[in-house]
Parts: C-alpha cells; sequence; structure tokens
C-alpha cells in the first residue's frame, strides 16, 4: 500500500503527510503542536501501512534529530511543527545543514512571536526558515498556497534536499494546512535519492554541482560525520582557517550558484503589468483575486507569486521592479519585504496582516488604487 | 602474555592521533572495555554505529575506525533514536558524560529509557565539564570545587543510574575505571540485551577536575574510587545496619530486566497492521469519517463527472492540467 491517490477532498496537513508517503518518506518523528498536528496523527496511522516508522518524541529537538539520525541510517524523513517547536528545532537544522543531511520540515505557521496565537495563521517564521540557526548556512524554503501545493510541494521538498543535500522547509500556514479542497494525488511521481558515494573515498568530497555524494551507516564503510568544521574525509579540523573557509562557502554556495534550478515562481499577467503584487502562501489567493479585480478595473495589476521562499528569485523581482511598481502582501511585518527591497533597487509598497485574518481581496485593491 | 600490538589498535584511525584527551584520562579505559567486550562477543563492527553528543568522551568516536555521528550537545540519544528505528540491523551505541546526557540531554534520556529504546548508552561520568575547563555538572558532589562551585557545590548530584532504573531501562550498571573487567563485564552483558542499556562510568578527570579537589592524578583519583565505593549488595547489608553512605558511590547493577524494546514493539504494531489489511483487502485507504466530508467528496466527485463533456475531454487532450480546466469552465 503506498501514498492515496485520484481526486480527493483532503485537508492541507493530510495532502502534506500523503505527500511524504509518495516521496518515499518510511520515518516520521514529531511531537504534537497546533496546526501541525494533523500530519503527525495522519503518519501515525500511515507509516505503519506503508511499512514505514512512526515515533512521537519527548519534544521537538528530539523530532529533528531523529530524523536526521533516521537519514543517515538509511530513510527519507521528516517532521512537523508549528513557530514555537522551529524555533526549538533551529539547533539541529544548523547540524543537519552542516553535516549536509537532507531532510524536511514542516513548519505550519501560526501568530507569534512565543506562543502567540495557536490556531490562527500567519507567515512570521520564513526568514527565521533561513537565518534561524547560528553561523553562515543556506538551506531551502517552499511556500504552499493550496492543499494540492501540501502534496505537490511535500515531495518537491524530498527532491530538493535530496538533490543537494539539505535541510528543506515547507513554509506552511494554518490556512494551508487546515483548509479541505479538491486535489488530485496522481499514481506516481517523481522522487529523487541522493546517490551513495563508493568505499575509501573522501566522504565530503563535493562534486562539480557542489554537492557530495551521500553515504548510509551500515556498510561498513566507517562514515565519521559531525557538526564540526570537518575536511573532506569528515575529520574535524577545527583550528584551520582555510578548511572552515572552504566548507562553509560551500555549504552556502551549493544552494546559491545552484539556485536558478532550484527557484519556482508562479507569475500572472505581468508581461504589461505597472503594478505587480509580490506574495506567498494563503495571502496570494487574495492577491490573485486582486489582480482579476484590478484588470476588469482597467488597472494593468499582475501577480509574482513566490513558490521557493529561499533561494530568494532575486532577478525577476529586479526585473519587475525595472518595469512596474512592487507591493508586497505577507502575513507578517515585513520579512520577504527586506528580500524584496535589497533586489528590486526601488521603493516597494507593502501591505502587511497579522492578527490572524487574511488580506481580503477587497483591501488590497484599495490599496492599489491608492498608490 | 605479551601482545606484539595494543589490542584496540587495529580500530582507531591511526591518522587522527594525536588525540585530544588528557594524560591520565579515564577515557581510554573505558574504550578499551568496551572495544574487548565487542571482540569477546563477536560484534559484527561493520553493523556497529557509535553516536555521542558534546563533552570529552563524545570525542571518542571520532578516533574509533566505524560508522559514527558526532553530534550536539545532549542530543546524542535522540539522534540514535532516529538510527536504531530506522535500521534496527545496526548495533546503536550511544557514548556520552555526565552533562551531555544528564544535564541538557536529560529529557531525551529519560525519554529513552523509559520507551525501553533499543540503545547501548555508556556515560562516561567524570563529575565535571572536563572540555570547557571543569565547570560543575548534574553529578558533580555536594560540596566538591570546580570552576562555577568555587566554595564547594551547593547542589545535590543525580545519581544517573537509579534514575535510568526508575525510568524503565533493562539494564543498568555503574562501575568506575578502577575496575575496568566490571565495566568490560556490564557491557557485554548490555550488548546481548535489548531495550535501554546504560553502562555509567565513573571516569577520572585529574586535569580539570581532580586537581581543585586534591587529586592531582589518575593514581590518586583512581585509588579514590576504590575506597569510595561500594558495591550494591554491601551497600543493602550496611544500610540495613544504619551506616552512612550518603560520602560514598555505589556501584554493580542497578536493573537486569528482559522486557521487550521499543523496536519489538513497533515491530508487533507493523505486524497487527499488516494482518488486518490482509484480512479486508478491499479495505481502500483511510478516509476520513466525518459525514460531512464524505458528502463533500460525493457532490465533487458527481460535479467530475457532470463535467466532463466533449469540451472537458478536449482539454484534457490538450494537456491542460485540473486548475486550468477548472478555471476555464468558470469563466
Amino acid at each position: 500500500m503506498s501514498h492515496l491517490t485520484g481526486v480527493r477532498f483532503l485537508q492541507g496537513n493530510i495532502a502534506c503527510a500523503e505527500g511524504a508517503i509518495a516521496a518515499g518518506c518510511r520515518f516520521f518523528a514529531g511531537y504534537p503542536i497546533t496546526p501541525s498536528t494533523e500530519v503527525a496523527e495522519w503518519l501515525a496511522k500511515r507509516m505503519p501501512e506503508v511499512g514505514g516508522v512512526f515515533i512521537q518524541m519527548e519534544d521537538e529537538i528530539a523530532s529533528v534529530s531523529a530524523i536526521v539520525g533516521a537519514r543517515w541510517a538509511g530513510k527519507k524523513a521528516m517532521t512537523a511543527t508549528s513557530g514555537p517547536g522551529f524555533s526549538l528545532m533551529m539547533e539541529t537544522i544548523g547540524y543537519a545543514a552542516m553535516t549536509e543531511t537532507p531532510i524536511v520540515i514542516v513548519d505550519v505557521q501560526r501568530g507569534g512571536p512565543s506562543t502567540g496565537q495557536p490556531t490562527l495563521p500567519a507567515t512570521g517564521d520564513v526568514l527565521q526558515s533561513r537565518f534561524g540557526s547560528h553561523g553562515d548556512y543556506a538551506t531551502i524554503s517552499l511556500a504552499p498556497n493550496s492543499v494540492q501545493e501540501m502534496f505537490d510541494l511535500t515531495v518537491e521538498a524530498f527532491n530538493l534536499s535530496e538533490r543537494y543535500r539539505v535541510p528543506v522547509m515547507l513554509m506552511a500556514d494554518e490556512i494551508v494546512g487546515h483548509m479541505r479542497e479538491k486535489v488530485v494525488l496522481p499514481e506516481e511521481v517523481e522522487t529523487f535519492t541522493a546517490p551513495l558515494s563508493r568505499r575509501g573515498v573522501k566522504y565530503f568530497r563535493p562534486g562539480r554541482d557542489l554537492v557530495p555524494k551521500m553515504q548510509v551507516f551500515g556498510r561498513g564503510y566507517g562514515v565519521h560525520v559531525t557538526g564540526l568544521t570537518h575536511d573532506e574525509r569528515g575529520y574535524p579540523a577545527t583550528s584551520d582557517p582555510a578548511v572552515h573557509t572552504r566548507l562553509v562557502r560551500r555549504l552556502v554556495d551549493k544552494v546559491e550558484k545552484n539556485a536558478p534550478r532550484i527557484i519556482r515562481v508562479e507569475e500572472h499577467l505581468t508581461e504589461d503589468a505597472e503594478v505587480v503584487l509580490i506574495s506567498y502562501g494563503a495571502p496570494s489567493r487574495s492577491a490573485l483575486a486582486a489582480v482579476r479585480e484590478l484588470r476588469e478595473m482597467g488597472v494593468r495589476a499582475g501577480m509574482l507569486r513566490l513558490v521557493t521562499l529561499f533561494p530568494f528569485p532575486c532577478r525577476r523581482v529586479r526585473e519587475l521592479g525595472e518595469q512596474a511598481e512592487l507591493v508586497v502582501l505577507e502575513m507578517n511585518l515585513g520579512q520577504m519585504l527586506r528580500e524584496v527591497e535589497r533586489c528590486a533597487g526601488r521603493r516597494v509598497h507593502f501591505l502587511p496582516k497579522i492578527g490572524g485574518e487574511l488580506h481580503t481581496p477587497q483591501e488590497v485593491v484599495r490599496f492599489v488604487r491608492k498608490l | 602474555m605479551i601482545e606484539e600490538e595494543h589490542p584496540s589498535l587495529r580500530f582507531l584511525r591511526a591518522e587522527r592521533m594525536p588525540h585530544i584527551l588528557c594524560e591520565g584520562c579515564g577515557n581510554g579505559i573505558v574504550v578499551n572495555a568496551m572495544l574487548e567486550a565487542m571482540v569477546e562477543l563477536g560484534v559484527d563492527m561493520e553493523k556497529v554505529v557509535f553516536v555521542s553528543g558534546i563533552g570529552c568522551s563524545s570525542r571518542i568516536p571520532g578516533y574509533l575506525r566505524f560508522d559514527s555521528l558526532h553530534t550536539t550537545h545532549g542530543r546524542p540519544i535522540a539522534f540514535a533514536t532516529g538510527i536504531k528505528l530506522a535500521n534496527p540491523e545496526l548495533e546503536v551505541i550511544v557514548i556520552t558524560g555526565d552533562g551531555d546526557m544528564a544535564s541538557i540531554g536529560g529529557n531525551h534520556f529519560l525519554h529513552a529509557a523509559r520507551r525501553n529504546m533499543d540503545l547501548l548508552v555508556i556515560c562516561s561520568n567524570n563529575y565535571n565539564y572536563g572540555m570547557t575547563g571543569g565547570q560543575a555538572s548534574p553529578t558533580t558532589p555536594l560540596g566538591w570545587r570546580t570552576t562555577t562551585s568555587p566554595y564547594g557545590n551547593a547542589e545535590p548530584p543525580m545519581d544517573i543510574a537509579r534514575v535510568a532504573s526508575a525510568a524503565g531501562a533493562n539494564y543498568v550498571a555503574r562501575w568506575s575505571t578502577a575496575s575496568p573487567l566490571q565495566i568490560k563485564q556490564a557491557i557485554k552483558k548490555a550488548l546481548r540485551k535489548e531495550g535501554f542499556r546504560l553502562v555509567e562510568v565513573l571516569t577520572q578527570c585529574p586535569t580539570v577536575f581532580g586537581r581543585r579537589n586534591r587529586l592531582r592524578t589518575a593514581v590518586e583519583m583512581l585509588r579514590w574510587y576504590r575506597e569510595n565505593t561500594v558495591a550494591l549488595h554491601h551497600a543493602e547489608e550496611l544500610e540495613r545496619q544504619g551506616v552512612d553512605l550518603s560520602a560514598k558511590v555505589v556501584v554493580g547493577e542497578f536493573a537486569d530486566r528482559s522486557k521487550p524494546g521499543l523496536v519489538r514493539r513497533l515491530g508487533l504494531v507493523r505486524e497487527e497492521v499488516a494482518e488486518k489489511e490482509e484480512e479486508a483487502p478491499e479495505a481502500v485507504a483511510p478516509a476520513e469519517e466525518d459525514e460531512r466530508i464524505r458528502e463533500a467528496r460525493r457532490r465533487i466527485l458527481e460535479a467530475i463527472e457532470r463535467l466532463s463533456t466533449p469540451r472537458v475531454r478536449r482539454m484534457i487532450e490538450l494537456g491542460m492540467d485540473v486548475e486550468k480546466i477548472e478555471e476555464e469552465l468558470l469563466k
């Protein structure tokens, strides 16, 4: 028995869980937290059915640590959480980045800071997903805006994590997590698994794409994996500036230099747009409705939806900034706004919304008409 | 008998020498006892995975020619849990210390013991944080001096072995580096069992701990262990006689149970689920029980059927995805 298929009416969190199964995930460790708990509940039931492992750990630190361990034992692995748990996971996310462990972390975002608004949506964790752990590193963050994408992007998250050997974060929000919509789940999905290296090579020597081949424990190769600065053999070399520089630059470059292959955006009516709404996650649906309404009113509006939050589609934002006024819509007080401002090279308009309510198309329309 | 070569040498990564441990450190005794136990038992070395956290003892796996995951501070048991559950064929051994396991990793330790997680944990308890220069740890005895208890430790210590036993571990033993044979025997016994197994080893740290407590050398510290450890069965007898043992350390076997480990329990769950599926081959994948949802799904399917007009079929042939078709129809 494998993942659910066909036309279904599912909750976002469940679509995410099924996406994980479809992607080949056979290990889930998690800790209950609103509004992500359904991912764990669903997989508690499903993992034994597909021959996988579900375990409820004692906290989120343990959950993400367990999935890192599981991946080194050869199983694709995932955890799911929300803001407070995501904060706890930062330590091991840095470890996964340093040890180049492919894992997927789902953050169904709620209102923060702290315990904040457990049952209401926000996207206040997006910068944390990129910069939350200490030190320099790079990871990949995706932002689904529908139940269908909770499935599709979970699969994509696994494939990217395996392709680039990085933790990938699926930055959902309470709306897409709890919303129920029609989804079409394909019989077969394209999956990718990091290829294994041969015995005796330097296990952390990168290929031309800056990504080293993977290893798993139990093959008798004596692979040493450490979160300390290490050389290409995997051995600690903590006080050699050259080793550290080479390693950390590569960890960042393997994502940044491969960004054109990673980045996905969705555009609507941007060709002739004089104003482009930039959004992601649930608010992007209001943005699209607003674009249609504005077009009817004769305003040449378009939309850029960030499917990939990080690496950030800087070049495309710059191009659009040369052509149109840019308006950022997000459910926080200006996080992706910073990225847009950094790349746009012009003043960016901003329509934030916090408190747990989604932007309405009307308020977006009003905002744009006042520009 | 004279050995040509140190029996542990073939397991060491010679290219990584010299190691970072201090002269007189007890961790070498732990390594030798452990490797001897593994060799004597004929453990399949290719299936052994060492997992460690942060601290002096946690650096041990980096010098051994085995698969090893050197993790973050306090978390090795959590990482190890993932490894073992993902591939139960592996013999997962956690090497940790008192600070790593009892302090920052206290919760992981408690819960791994509670769920009787199939791990062998070797805790090298040197009573202090050696790596960072000798600060007080949860096992520093009352009144002893460290850099963060310069007037004598005001906090009572944690009894790691008894905590593990109370939490549900299958096997718990505590010995000191003054009795390496017992360490080896305990590890051998532990390796033959399933579930959570803890071997706590009191390990001398003359360099940053002993010297602040008038035990300047390894020999002095080992002598202190000899003179201040009491075997469990003696301790029980002495306590019955009313002898105060609060300044002594009790050593021995604190638990020796044969409850199923989590790997076995989860295996039983999977078997049960598989059996149910065989009984009911018609059973579809889990559907939600909610009546409302069933109704909604029925309506959607009907709608799709209704919409399967030649126009829709044409759109499908043109390769449009469902979203696009929906958009087109709603125009």
